[in-house]
């Protein structure tokens, strides 16, 4: 691993614990929280954050108001807004603005009440009312995002034989995960779930069906949540109150419907050899999975993307529990207990970056022995459709 | 707020939006366009006004034969959408068209959809009439 650049690290992290905020705080609300509690994490004020990301959920126009609304005078304001994989663009902006020196300490903030509001994300529909071009194409065909999965896993299965049960290695891993998190079994009893517990493949396959061939837990939970992040460089790092996570490659990429093209494989193809070449490493020295889990195809899809396995072997390659985070042989998975487990308030990918920053110091839920290397993967927008992919790779200190 | 006697149908595309008005246009006589660039023969789909393939396009409007195959397929069992609740279970589905655009669209004409959609099943238009416009849906070929 020599050679590797080590200009910038996560030093701050907070997730914000509420899943169910019952309408008593707004999004800006939990962003400045989060924020607050991260740099607090870090032993950094505010009027030491010289640079913003955000992706616009909390409210229009953000990269004028929010710094307004946090109090701060940044001088790089990066609004990348791709979808859940926002996070993972920011970190990989705030790298680069670090190491050209237009910056030193980078704040990521994520805030929303999806639960509060009743969103129904994963079965109401997309886009209905055409403004775009492709949602005037599309709209009238009544796809719910959960349907668009489906097609992936459902072609999936066509292409290679992937079954259900091996699907349902992603939801029992997270779940096994999700027991050990307090935070997790909290958001469970918050929003409902019925018998909380560790799920076993037959529990997953025999749930009911949302849109063939994805049974309810393979989706995603909708809560609220939100969280923060802070990127510093070196010399900042170094004199901060934690161990600095280093940011050591970074890939970015989209993928839309095209003729021809094979829904199997996601962005991830082209953001992740990018993340990986830059860290000098491969999957295989990976520790730590943070793949973006809004439905079981997702991860799986994604990790033979990553080069965890070839397109195809997925399923095969995840049978047996590997991804558990006391199994040898394969990368923990999702080890906060992922969106299907613990957190999905929409936008998920600042969870990916801090649940990787915790294992790499040490203090996960689900800890891994030793863990040195992760990879935060987040997927924004639809798999089925147009979507974008932001691979990070993480290192310890 | 709903208005009392308007029928839920579903979401219907607007002739206003300008790059797939044409497509939409062409719909009225239950013709299934699609782009192909006079100057350096791209297909172009979906519809818009400038060739992807080359900076001085000439796109021209092509009618496609109306047959193709399913790509990927969901039977949709839950839905929170006015129209599409009513409809479950339905059938979604990518088909790919013999002349190449692959486009999202509801498999209709079938009794049961657990046994009687299959990927790479061979399907035709059938058209959906809402009177300024047509909406190109799929049935198997008999």
């Amino acid at each position: 691993m020599s050679g590797q650049a080590r200009d910038a690290a996560i030093v701050g992290i907070y997730e914000y614990p509420s899943r169910a905020v019952d309408g008593e705080v707004n999004a800006l609300q939990i962003k400045a929280h989060c924020a607050a509690r991260a740099l607090a994490d870090a032993g950094l004020r505010w009027q030491d954050v010289d640079a913003i990301y955000d992706a616009a959920e909390g409210a229009p126009m953000s990269g004028l108001t929010i710094a307004e609304y946090f109090g701060i005078h940044p001088t790089v304001i990066d609004t990348t807004a791709v979808g859940g994989s926002s996070y993972e663009f920011h970190a990989a902006h705030a790298r680069r603005d670090i190491a050209a020196g237009k910056c030193k300490v980078a704040l990521l903030t994520y805030g929303s009440t999806a639960h509060s509001n009743a969103m129904a994300i994963g079965v109401g529909g997309s886009g209905f009312g055409g403004v775009t071009p492709t949602e005037n194409m599309e709209s009238f065909a009544g796809a719910t995002l959960v349907s668009n999965y489906a097609m992936v896993a459902r072609r999936h299965m066509h292409e290679y034989g992937t079954t259900s049960e091996q699907l349902a290695e992603i939801s029992t891993a997270t779940r096994y995960h999700a027991m050990r998190n307090p935070q997790a079994v909290q958001a469970m009893e918050d929003l409902e779930f019925i018998d909380i517990r560790e799920t076993t493949i037959e529990d997953v396959v025999n749930s009911r069906m949302i849109a063939d061939p994805l049974h309810l837990l393979e989706c995603c939970m909708i809560s609220d949540g939100g969280g923060a992040v802070v990127i510093a460089s070196a010399e900042v790092a170094r004199n901060c109150a934690k161990k600095p996570v280093w940011i050591l490659g970074t890939g970015e990429a989209t993928k839309y419907p095209q003729i021809g093209a094979d829904l199997t494989t996601s962005a991830a193809v082209q953001s992740a050899p990018i993340a990986f070449g830059e860290a000098g490493v491969t999957a295989q020295e990976i520790d730590i999975a943070m793949v973006y889990d809004s439905f079981s195809i997702t991860v799986l899809a994604i990790l033979e993307d990553l080069g965890f396995c070839g397109k195809g072997e997925g399923g095969a390659w995840v049978q047996g529990g590997r991804l558990r985070f006391d199994q040898s042989g394969g990368p923990a998975l999702n080890t906060d207990g992922g969106g299907l487990s613990s957190n999905h308030p929409g936008m998920r990918g600042i969870f990916l970056l801090i649940e990787a920053a915790r294992q790499l110091r040490g203090e996960s839920t689900a800890q891994v022995v030793d863990a040195k290397l992760a990879v935060a993967h987040g997927n924004g927008g639809m798999l089925g459709s147009r979507h974008s992919a932001g691979t990070v790779i993480l290192g310890g200190d | 707020m709903a208005e009392p006697n308007k029928p839920v149908t579903r979401p219907l595309p607007k002739l206003s939006e300008l790059d797939t008005a044409g497509f939409w246009r062409a719909t009225q006589e239950k013709k299934f366009n699609y782009q192909l660039c006079a100057n350096c023969g791209t297909l172009v789909w979906h519809p818009r006004a400038h060739c992807t393939g080359c900076l001085d396009g000439q796109l021209e409007w092509h009618t496609s034969a109306g047959l193709g195959e399913i790509y990927s397929f969901s039977i949709i069992r839950q839905s929170y959408h006015p129209f599409f609740r009513g409809l479950v279970p339905y059938v979604l589905a990518y088909v790919d068209l013999d002349e190449g655009p692959r486009f999202l669209t509801n498999v209709v004409g079938i009794e049961n959809p657990d046994t009687d959609v299959q990927i790479g099943q061979r399907v035709e238009l059938v058209w959906e009439e809402h009177g300024d416009l047509n909406i190109p849906l799929v049935r198997p070929v008999a």
